[in-house]
């Protein structure tokens, strides 16, 4: 075995990915530069469950497709199991992308409406190896059944089904190439309570049995806290507080980290009520035009002179990170 | 003396499909000032219901089977358009989860303010712009006086939200149906706009009926809560009953899969199955196939709701009778 910490399962170093926004109908000039992700440093180990937690626009899905190479980055370095991915060739990427799979919010956006149960996973099978025609349908099977469909349901089309069970398909069409690595983003958010635990469940027992990575995005934190084994908040491009699930939401250092931590509504009429909630002024900022120095100022109530400066280096709290250079201001 | 009386209120869609029965039986009040809860997963008619009262149901295929709904002496479904126009947007109000549902991107914000006071001859033009700068003003919306004149696309949607409910409010109606007002939005962003909304209330001693499929935006805003399913009310009752005394198996399982309150580490409980089909015939309770507690007499005749006590009632006939204790 080699030395798990030497090399981690992922390792993201100051990844950036910036959109050029143009003007002009015969000339196209670039005007501005969106930085969606704006210097990301992540490592993740094999088999961990990450959460990645922030407001619309942050850049999680953005993070997301970099990592997996379906967006270029304009920065950086994303390495899986030590091999590089930025800058693979056409024929190399398409052999490594067996390896990591995404799934999305909508899975009906993602699945051939024309396509039964049927050709959409024995299709993904054969992308990734050989299988005797004759053994096909029972492959398929073992995939339904890995994601608690019934394989009775094998000859359906992707509208005889509702969403719950549409992600399902999704989630066994990612699983089909045997992947490592696996991004899900927003994968629950459309789907009722009731059916989002299901498949909460699904994700976090897959996981698990296949010692599969899995990052999954979300907005909502309170489902992020029960998958997730770490939580990465990010803000503005970039990511501000990274730690253990409990302790970074029931002790939450980074002060956006606490605002947003205090504006989840929990399912309790008593505590809601006694609960103080840090109202942040105004809305997020636009990754079109960052602020200068730590991206959150604006909006912090702690800020100082010095946050304006300079993006705060990353203070280690025992086993947290926070990019934040007034923690000691903080109770 | 409740402000509105809903009883046994019935929405039906005549498709190609078949009859939906999207609301089927549904009967509350609201009382002056009060704010009331409409929860339930997607699909269980609780914008139905709410647009069957302002008269916003696509007719045909929709059609109201049967029902009354009494505010302040007028029932709302036996109003003529003309009659109803005078309530609309006036005493009763309604906002969005998509703010563009109500404002019109072609024009200024400000003549959208202005319109529903000269319309109901509320104001004349000078005091109607003078109330529209006052109304942008205390929904906080900074520089107000110059934003009042920009288009709906100029403002983020945090903002624009506020818009949507400065218009909503601009006629100081004595109801606002607020249909998922901030489900779209960030949770940062939905803390400021709850705390909006019940500032105004409290301004305004308005009643809100508020219509979520999140039960911790509402455990913290409301003060009694109707429980639907598949078209009907199972459960009603004050917000702490509902969430500490459940009386319906349907409620209990629903509170029982929410992440937040679940230990980390342990599957979360899920409810088996999805909701019937509403084009169906159904005979007994509708959450019977899906139910942990279903006995024999679940599966016959209409539930009913039934007031167990204070205020809390149930339609499920297993805890009516007594054989059946939750939680
Ligand atoms: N293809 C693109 N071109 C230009 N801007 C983009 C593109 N994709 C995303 N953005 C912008 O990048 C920012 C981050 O977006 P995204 O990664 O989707 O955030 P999130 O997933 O956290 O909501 C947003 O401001 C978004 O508008
Ligand atoms: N115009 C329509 N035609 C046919 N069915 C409809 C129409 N509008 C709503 N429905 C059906 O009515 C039911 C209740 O819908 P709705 O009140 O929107 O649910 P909720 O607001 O609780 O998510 C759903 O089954 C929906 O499909
Ligand atoms: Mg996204
Ligand atoms: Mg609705």
């Amino acid at each position: 075995m080699t030395d798990q910490s030497a090399t981690p399962f992922l390792d993201i170093q100051g990844l950036k990915t910036h959109f050029p926004v143009e003007k002009g109908i015969f000339f196209r000039k670039t005007v501005a530069t969106v930085k969606a992700v704006d210097g990301v440093d992540l490592q993740l180990r094999q088999g961990e469950i990450l959460g990645l937690v922030g407001e619309s626009g942050c850049g999680k899905s953005t993070l997301g497709r970099t990592m997996l190479q379906l967006l270029e980055p304009t920065e950086g370095s994303v390495k899986l199991e030590g091999r590089e991915l930025v800058g693979l060739s056409g024929s190399e990427l398409r052999a490594a992308r067996k390896d990591f799979q995404m799934i999305f919010q909508d899975p009906y956006a993602s699945l051939n409406p024309r396509m039964t149960v049927y050709d959409t996973l024995a299709e993904a099978i054969l992308a990734h190896k050989s299988v005797h025609k004759s053994k096909l349908p029972e492959k398929v099977a073992e995939l339904m059944n890995k994601v608690g469909l019934s394989p009775r349901f094998i000859k359906k089309y992707p509208h005889e089904f509702s969403g719950g069970q549409r992600q399902r398909i999704a989630i066994a069409r990612a699983l089909a190439v045997e992947p490592k690595f696996l991004v899900a983003d927003e994968a629950v958010s459309a789907l009722d309570v009731s059916i989002q635990a299901q498949i909460i469940n699904l994700l976090a027992n897959l996981s698990r049995e296949m010692n599969l990575t899995l990052i999954f995005i979300s907005h909502d934190l309170s489902v992020v806290k029960h998958i997730a084994d770490r939580i990465a908040v990010m803000y503005l491009g970039r990511i501000v507080e990274f730690g253990p699930a409990e302790t970074l939401f029931d002790d939450p250092l980074h002060p956006y980290t606490r605002a947003l931590v205090s504006a989840v509504p929990v399912p309790d009429p008593d505590r809601e009520r006694e609960r103080q909630r840090i109202l942040l002024p105004g809305d997020p900022p636009s990754p079109l035009n960052p602020p200068k120095g730590c991206t959150f100022h604006p909006r912090c109530p702690y800020a100082v002179e010095a946050c304006k400066a300079s993006f705060p280096a990353w203070s280690h709290q025992g086993n947290r990170q926070v990019a934040c250079i007034r923690l000691d201001a903080l109770d | 003396m409740p402000l509105l009386t809903v009883n046994d209120l019935r929405t039906y869609f005549h498709t190609r499909a078949g009859v939906v029965r999207a609301v089927d039986g549904v009967s509350f009040s609201v009382d002056k000032g009060e704010t009331l809860g409409i929860v339930g997963e997607s699909g269980s008619g609780k914008s139905v219901a709410c647009y069957s009262l302002m008269g916003l149901i696509p007719k045909p295929p929709g059609r109201i089977e049967s029902g009354t709904a009494d505010f302040d002496g007028m029932d709302l479904l036996k109003m003529s358009e003309r009659e109803l126009n005078r309530v609309r947007g006036r005493r009763v109000s309604m906002i969005f989860q998509d703010p563009m549902t109500s404002l019109n991107p072609f024009l200024r914000v400000e003549d959208q303010l202005i319109e529903p006071l000269l319309l109901h001859g509320l104001a004349d033009k000078q005091t109607a712009r003078r109330k529209a700068l006052e109304m942008m003003e205390q929904v906080g919306i900074q520089g107000a006086a110059s934003r009042i004149r920009m288009y709906p696309h100029e403002f983020s949607g945090g903002m624009r939200q506020r818009v949507m409910i400065a218009m909503a409010l601009i006629t100081e109606p004595d109801l606002l149906i607020a249909d998922e007002p901030t489900t779209a939005l960030d949770v940062t962003v939905q803390a400021q706009i709850l705390e909006l909304i019940k500032t105004m209330q409290q301004r305004m001693h308005m009643a809100v009926i508020f219509i979520s499929h999140d039960l911790g935006v509402v455990a913290g805003f409301c003060d009694r809560v109707n429980v639907m399913y598949a078209g009907r009310i199972v459960e009603s009752g004050l917000t702490q009953s509902i969430y500490y005394h459940p009386s319906h198996p349907y409620n209990e399982a629903l509170q029982r899969s929410i992440p937040a309150l679940q230990p980390k580490g342990h599957e979360l409980f899920t409810i088996e199955g999805q909701p019937p089909d509403l084009t169906k015939p159904l005979d007994g309770c509708s959450f019977a196939a899906r139910c942990a507690h279903v006995g024999d007499l679940c599966r016959r005749g209409n539930p009913l709701l039934k007031e167990m006590k204070d205020g809390h009632s149930t339609a499920c006939v297993r805890v009516q009778e007594g054989g059946l204790e939750l939680k």
